[in-house]
């Protein structure tokens, strides 16, 4: 199975290093879910009408080549039209949604905030204030920091970026967060000096 | 009978309510038929196809009430290209012309102009009530037609339709004289409202009951609207968006407490948990909730909202309830009837959401439960056969499995067993759509079991004709036959080519039906209209130069007293 040219610096450099295609492959299964890679594939080569034979399916041989175009299942599904069958109004509300999960360090809470709703970090850290009323910001020069008045914890408001990178909020414009970020975590001070930006207080 | 006076019969007659009733009624005798079309009130054209609007109006002069439907369901899913048709236009200038009495007009998935709308405005003295459901082609400069013209008007309600937006004025078009509002519904609208004359129109309507706001409308203006209408008794809320140590928040509470009619609560545009406590007030009076296109509200924040609920009997809600959520649903809400889950996650990698699980929760808790849509990533015969133990009483059951063709995680096999056994227990199921891995096996099931269905759905199922055919045998009631991705060919079509006539429509696209079988459909039945929908580069193609063997890609079969249709364009074949 050839790995597809993009033209993505990461994809090439994923390949240079020897990773595994399939491992970077999206699907549509939950994580950890115990069905095959090929299976999944066969799905989605019935979605695309390409094979509508359920025996060699049920019969799950495995020498079966591998049909065109159903290697990439993110672009099989795209194919498929019409499906999930879900009213254009609804996909449409949907698709905006630039809704990203928040998570903080030492707790069970997670919420969910809505990017596109904040024209910019600082309204975000007071809604991020807001959401967990018990912190105050507390602003420092260069960085931005949620204190728990309770014990005097410190958070760090960072941000894991379409590449899987964990970084500090406020370095990149707003515009540019707001693409590439998948979801906040408010860290601890002291494991944030990890992502080697910030000095240990 | 015939020598009952007329006025027996028309007093007999008025008691029926069902068009069904009033169908049989009306085929008696001449005699009884006139007495029935005088009488009628109420008209449904289930496809605008089906009868030209003249003869509508002609038979029914008296009509008060009509309803008409236009596009194929699949259309929903954009597989009926834009312009197919569906127009609206014949028919609001047919009724303008014959049936000037008109009080009320209900369209689906059809092709409204504002045109339309401003004729339906200025030709019905007595209108009262418009309702629209997945409609397009009209813009608020409709909106502004309707509003301006209809005196006495009751109910404006849109429902998930494509409305351009052309500026907030159109609101403003109600006169000062308009007083006689109960439903308004414009959730659908992108654009900005006109919030002073919104709150205006509303505090000068004291029999407003139902009012469904946009997106645009912010929490100061929900707060100022509530105030003058705290007697409604279905509420869509506009943007939830709103800090718990605002002045408006705090205002948001005490409005919620003012609404004690309060039954029916939907919108939650941007809501997040915040938001939440203040409709807890409300919540124990609840009949129906619709957090559907709220997807920040999940986790322990949905599930304290919906414990208390114990009344409810309609919930849509999004699939981030996750399988805890619906397990505190089926311990919470006793009278459930009608439950929605929809996925949250259309375009991106599969978070986790419901399960197999969630849905046996639900089944054994909520023994009420008649209508089922549940979007989910995977199920298991298991399951669907406790479900159907649990809830014999299903009505409407669609399931849509995401991964087309999926077959039972655990066990690798289809879930023809499942769907059987809900066929089975279900007696009075009207409304079926299947999903995951399935063999004609479920389709036997199906045409021996399903008595009252009246609408399928099918997609990626099925090895052979004899699926098809099974179910066009089997279902004595059915309605509406939809297919899509599915092996069924000319064999299966033209098995009982007389079936079609009791039955509304046949769809079906990406199957295995070819040029040559639908002429040879539309030969035998002069009453159908064989429609061939082709998209592709061969529309260029005259369809006389296409041979037999040609696929047809999509297909849609529907009964007709009118034969063919003057307004199809060219990618249309009326066969």
């Amino acid at each position: 199975m050839s790995t597809t040219e993009t033209g993505n610096s990461s994809t090439t450099e994923s390949a240079v290093s020897g990773l595994d295609y399939e491992e970077t492959q999206l699907t549509l299964a939950p994580p950890g879910g115990s069905r095959s890679e090929l299976e999944r594939k066969r799905g989605f080569s019935e979605g695309l009408g390409l094979s509508l034979e359920t025996k060699d399916f049920l019969s799950g041989s495995s020498d079966e080549p591998p049909i065109s175009g159903a290697g990439e299942p993110s672009a099989a599904k795209a194919q498929v039209v019409g499906w999930p069958p879900v009213r254009s109004f609804r996909r449409n509300v949907l698709k905006s949604c630039t809704y990203v999960k928040v998570a903080v360090d030492g707790t069970p809470y997670l919420r969910k905030v809505d990017l596109e709703a904040y024209a910019g970090y600082q309204q975000l850290l007071t809604a991020l204030e807001e959401m967990f009323t018990c912190f105050t910001a507390r602003n420092y020069p260069n960085e931005r920091r949620l204190v728990d008045p309770v014990n005097g914890t410190e958070y760090v408001p960072t941000y894991e970026d379409k590449d899987g990178d964990w970084m500090l909020i406020g370095d990149v414009p707003w515009k540019m967060f707001v693409a590439s970020c998948k979801r906040l975590r408010l860290m601890k001070s002291s494991e944030a000096v990890d992502l080697g930006c910030i000095t240990a207080r | 009978m015939t020598y009952f006076p007329e006025e027996v019969v028309e007093h007999i007659v008025d008691f029926l309510g069902s068009h069904r009733d009033r169908n049989a009624v009306s085929t008696v005798c001449k005699a009884w038929y006139q007495v029935e079309r005088l009488s009628r009130r109420n008209v449904f054209v289930g496809n605008c196809y089906a009868i030209r609007p003249e003869r509508v109006m002609a038979r029914f002069p008296w009509m008060k009430s009509l309803g008409v439907k236009g596009k194929p369901h699949f259309a929903d899913f954009n597989l009926v290209p834009y312009d197919w048709g569906g127009f609206a236009q014949p028919w609001i200038e047919a009724a303008a012309r014959g049936c000037p009495g008109l009080e009320e007009l209900r369209l689906k998935r059809m092709v409204v102009t504002d045109d339309d709308l401003e004729l339906l405005a200025r030709s019905f003295p007595s209108f009262k009530s418009l309702v629209l459901v997945s409609c397009e082609g009209f813009s608020t400069d409709g909106l502004a037609a309707i509003a301006t013209y209809c005196r006495g008007l009751r109910e404006l309600d849109l429902q998930e339709n494509e409305v351009e937006d052309h500026g907030r004025q159109w609101l403003s078009c109600f006169p000062d004289s308009c007083t006689s509002l109960v439903s308004l519904n414009f959730a659908c609208l992108k654009g900005e409202i006109n919030t002073n004359a919104l709150e205006r129109l509303v505090a000068r309507c004291p029999d407003l009951r139902s009012l469904k706001l946009n997106r645009a409308i912010s929490v100061e203006s929900l707060n100022r609207i509530l105030a003058r209408a705290p007697h409604l008794v279905d509420l869509g809320t506009g943007s939830m968006m709103v800090n718990h140590h605002t002045e408006a928040y705090h205002r948001l509470i005490n409005a919620f407490l003012g609404c004690k009619s309060l039954r029916s609560l939907s919108g939650f545009w941007d809501a997040s948990s915040c938001c939440l406590q203040a409709v807890y007030p409300v919540c124990v009076n609840l009949t129906a909730l619709n957090l559907s296109y709220a997807p920040a509200i999940q986790g322990d924040d949905l599930i304290k909202l919906i414990c208390l609920c114990f009344k409810l009997q309609k919930l849509w809600v999004l699939d981030c309830i996750g399988d805890k959520g619906l397990a505190a649903v089926a311990s919470t809400c006793k009278d459930l009837q009608e439950l929605r889950v929809f996925p949250s996650d259309i375009y991106g990698a599969g978070t986790t959401a419901v399960t197999e699980e969630g849905l046996v929760a639900i089944s054994s808790g909520c023994s009420k439960l008649n209508s089922l849509l549940y979007f989910c990533y995977q199920m298991t015969n298991t399951a669907l056969v406790t479900v159907a133990k649990n809830c014999p009483h299903f009505t409407r059951f669609r399931l849509c499995i995401l991964d087309p063709g999926k077959p039972d995680p655990v066990t690798d096999q289809p879930l023809d067993e499942g769907f059987g056994a809900i066929v089975r227990s279900c007696k009075n199921l009207r409304r079926l759509s299947l999903s995951g891995l399935l063999t004609d096996k479920v389709f036997l099931y199906i045409g021996m079991h399903a008595e009252h269905l009246e609408m399928l759905s099918i997609a990626f199922a099925g090895d052979s004709d004899k699926g098809m055919v099974y179910v066009l045998n089997g279902c004595k009631n059915l309605r509406k036959l939809e297919i899509r991705d599915c092996p069924f060919g000319d064999d299966a079509l033209l098995k009982d080519v007389t079936k079609y006539e009791t039955m509304r429509s046949l769809w079906m696209s990406s199957c295995d039906v070819t040029l040559g079988g639908c002429r040879a459909l539309a030969a035998k039945m002069p009453s159908l209209n064989v429609e061939i929908i082709n998209e592709s580069d061969e529309a260029d193609e005259f369809q006389e130069n296409l041979s037999d063997l040609h696929k047809v890609e999509k297909l849609y079969v529907y009964r007709t007293v009118a034969r063919g249709r003057t307004d199809a364009p060219d990618f249309v074949w009326i066969l």
